[in-house]
């Protein structure tokens, strides 16, 4: 039977992330970005929403049960505060689902209690490769069988919170197949070089990694020797970052609606003027359809149905959504929109992201 | 709890309908556009008398219950989505109480109800039509001239009405009724716009035109001339008094937030009738779409037709979300305007860029490509062009009253 409405449990979990959303990432977001550097404490009191251990079952050491939907509903809370730092506080997640939706026992039951802590726990995946064909599906980071072992090469960037991350998925083209790698901290063979400098995402802990003869015991392939489920750990990234960016755009439009009401123009405010109530309207309708495309794409995962054209469509949808609501916000704002005391350009900047960049989040 | 699982019963409701549209209007769909104003009375008699038998008319679907949800309105957009996939024109033929039916629904009473609709349930094929637009105004509904006086035991209504869906169908080809929008107050404004039930064979009342149209060419879009024209006293939908100052405007509106999720249905079964024949070629050539590789390795064909599904997908869940609402009885006047905005353009590019996409077969009669992207534009125009919507969303976030935002 459809509904389009959250339960009651899921609302508190939204009203819960969009408190801290408003009052902590959103009052530092903009410091943040200047800095180019997350306030460690904000981060880790985000741990404090429970999120991830709330998605972990009991018999792996957390106190509930995945659910994409009710991932969705709080990734675009975070996300409408800060993309940056919506990134930084569920990086654990890079790891911590994966496992749960691909791992074998042994790894779950080994790995996953790591997740559950009472404070701050980062995690890392290491997916985008720094050329222009980039294709998860398509790596051109290889492992190969050798012995017990895996060795994997390849180079890496844009990998979450990769200095501070105990474990790091790492995923490698294997006999042409995309597949996981669970790779400890300090494992030889990986090196976390410089931070990544990109449009947006200024505030976010984003790096390069090179992997070089990097030995992983057959045992932490994801999935054991079955391998891993790759198509669903995407879907389940795509519909995080479609969240997301119908959280930014939503922060985007809601500023310009309040200003378009507040900014007088020819005698009256700017929003009495169709040329901008034309464009909030547009901004308005296709927020709510991403958001709809966001939802139904998750509940297919839930579902444990086929997700991989819905999950794309819907991020697909969702990109191009984003860019188009914080441009028309920056122009609604006039050449106040350019200008970086308002904070409408950084959301434009940030979400430019989403259409370059996969597998950074996931619910 | 969300879900977009789709009802079973729903899912039993358009087994037949999808056979319908693929045997009995698909293939007549070509047939239909090029004898304009020839009547699809095969396909008529056989919803006719399928309504008849199950008790649920394909165009206004079965009566609202009293109270509590339902899913009336879930229902019919899905029914008219797959109808409209067999030829949207041929679907506005549908007999039964349809747009006339809606208006009836938001406005009138309980006995009104039961007299003007208990004709849907029996005996032969009726339809119901509403005259708003007249030849001077349009999305200025408020500025209708067409006038109702009473005179003792009745209305006396003159005026001129155009662009009636089924006008013909509604008042010479069977005993249906015509909802007609009059002013009983001329100076005051919306306040005084009321809807006024014409039944066929009213004296006074003339069809005097059928247009000819780009598309949607099967379905009668007709002139109505009102010359003195008395109905009953209790033809009046809802009171006749002009107390609350926007309350005959209201009715008008709410029954635009009934029939819009219906429209965009309408427009997004031909969206989809395009995108599916463009992918039918498309794979017959050779050509697949690789769903989940980044857009910027797509070819171009890729990215459009990946694009076009995105936005079809997008335009049919907001549909679904204003339905849906409808059917919990909860205020749904901005999602349906914006379902509205959504499908209007949605089928508008759809169907063109299926033309596009297929260069000369696109262009061709021989398919029937070129016909959608005729069909299609009707949606970005009538009930509520795509403008009037944008300014219906765009009043309710800003919060700005019709005087407000112009």
């Amino acid at each position: 039977m459809y509904s389009f409405e959250p339960s009651e449990e899921q609302l508190m979990i939204v009203d819960a992330a969009r408190k801290f959303a408003s009052k902590e990432l959103r009052e530092h977001a903009r410091n943040a970005d200047e800095k180019g550097d997350l306030a460690a404490e904000i981060v880790h009191s985000g741990w404090d929403l429970g999120l991830l251990p709330a998605s972990i079952p009991e018999e792996y050491g957390g106190f509930g049960e995945r659910s994409a939907v009710t991932g969705v509903l709080a990734a675009e809370e975070l996300a409408w505060g800060d993309l940056s730092g919506a990134l930084a506080v569920s990086s654990a997640n890079l790891v911590a689902l994966p496992l749960l939706l691909s791992g074998s026992e042994e790894q779950k039951k080994e790995i996953l209690p790591q997740f559950c802590s009472d404070s701050y726990v980062a995690g890392s995946a290491a997916v985008i490769e720094p050329r222009y064909d980039f294709d998860a599906a398509n790596l051109k980071t290889t492992a190969r069988a050798d012995g017990d072992s895996y060795v994997i090469n390849g180079m890496k960037c844009d990998v979450p919170c990769a200095a501070e991350s105990e474990w790091m998925i790492v995923y490698a083209a294997l006999d042409g197949k995309t597949e996981g790698f669970l790779v400890r901290k300090g494992t030889a063979g990986v090196q976390v070089k410089e931070r990544d400098q990109n449009m947006g995402l200024k505030a976010c802990p984003l790096y390069s990694v090179e992997l070089r003869d990097c030995r992983v015991p057959r045992s932490q392939r994801l999935g054991g020797d079955k391998g891993t489920n790759f198509d669903v750990i995407a879907s389940s990234s795509r519909v995080a970052l479609a969240a997301m960016a119908v959280g930014v755009a939503r922060a985007a439009y809601e500023y310009a609606l309040d200003y378009a009401k507040k900014r007088q123009a020819f005698g009256e405010a700017i929003g009495r003027r169709q040329s901008i109530a034309f464009m909030l309207a547009e901004m308005f309708i296709d927020i709510e359809a991403a958001r709809l495309m966001t939802w139904e794409a998750a509940w297919l995962l839930d579902e444990k149905r086929d997700a991989h054209r819905e999950a794309y469509l819907a991020k697909t949808f969702a990109d191009d959504m984003s860019l188009m609501v914080t441009d028309r916000a920056v122009q609604a704002l006039g050449g106040h929109g350019y200008i970086r005391e308002y904070p409408v350009e950084m959301w434009l900047r940030n979400a430019r992201g989403f259409a370059a960049l996969e597998g950074i989040a996931i619910v | 709890m969300i879900s977009f699982d789709r009802p079973k019963e729903i899912d039993d409701r358009l087994a037949f309908v999808r056979q319908t549209a693929k045997t009995q209007m698909r293939p007549t769909a070509r047939h239909f556009d090029e004898h304009e104003h020839e009547v699809p009375w095969d396909f008529i008699n056989l919803m006719w008398d399928t309504a008849m038998r199950t008790g649920q008319s394909f165009r206004s679907g079965q009566p609202r219950p009293e109270e509590g949800p339902s899913l009336v309105s879930m229902t019919l957009v899905h029914v008219i989505e797959t109808l409209s996939w067999g030829d949207a024109g041929i679907y506005l033929c549908g007999p039964g109480a349809g747009l006339g039916g809606a208006a009836i629904e938001a406005t009138g009473t309980k006995e009104q109800k039961q007299r003007f609709l208990a004709r849907y349930r029996e005996g032969k094929p009726k339809w119901a039509s509403m005259a708003m637009t007249e030849p001077h105004c349009g999305s200025d509904t408020a500025a209708i001239r067409t006038t109702a006086v009473r005179d003792g035991d009745h209305w006396v209504l003159n005026g001129e009405k155009i662009f009636v869906t089924s006008g013909h169908k509604s008042l010479i080809d069977s005993d249906g009724l015509s909802v007609v929008w009059a002013t009983v107050d001329p100076s005051a404004g919306r306040a005084g716009m009321k809807p006024f039930v014409v039944e066929a064979g009213t004296p006074g009342l003339k069809v005097t035109k059928l247009e000819h149209k780009m598309g949607i060419r099967a379905s009668d879009t007709a002139s109505l001339v009102l010359d003195n024209c008395r109905i009953p006293l209790d033809n009046l939908l809802g009171s006749a008094d002009v107390v609350d100052k926007t309350k005959g405007f209201k009715g008008a509106m709410a029954t635009f937030d009934a029939t819009r999720p219906a429209v965009a249905a309408s427009a997004l079964g031909i969206a989809r009738a395009s995108l599916e024949l463009l992918k039918d070629i498309l794979t017959q050539e050779g050509v697949t779409i690789r769903y989940g590789t980044p857009r910027n390795l797509l070819s171009s064909i890729e990215r459009d037709v990946v694009e076009m599904e995105a936005q079809l997908r997008a335009a049919w869940l907001l549909t679904l979300r204003a339905a849906w609402l409808m059917d919990e009885r909860r205020s749904n006047t901005i999602e349906s305007s914006s379902c509205k905005v959504k499908a209007g353009d949605v089928v508008t590019r759809i169907t063109q860029k299926a033309v596009e996409l297929m260069g000369p077969l696109g262009y061709s009669r021989k398919l029937l490509l070129e016909k959608w992207m005729r069909d299609a534009k009707i949606n970005d125009l009538f009930e509520g062009t795509g403008q009037i919507n944008r300014l219906i969303v765009a009043r309710r976030i800003l919060g700005y009253s019709s005087q407000e935002l112009k």
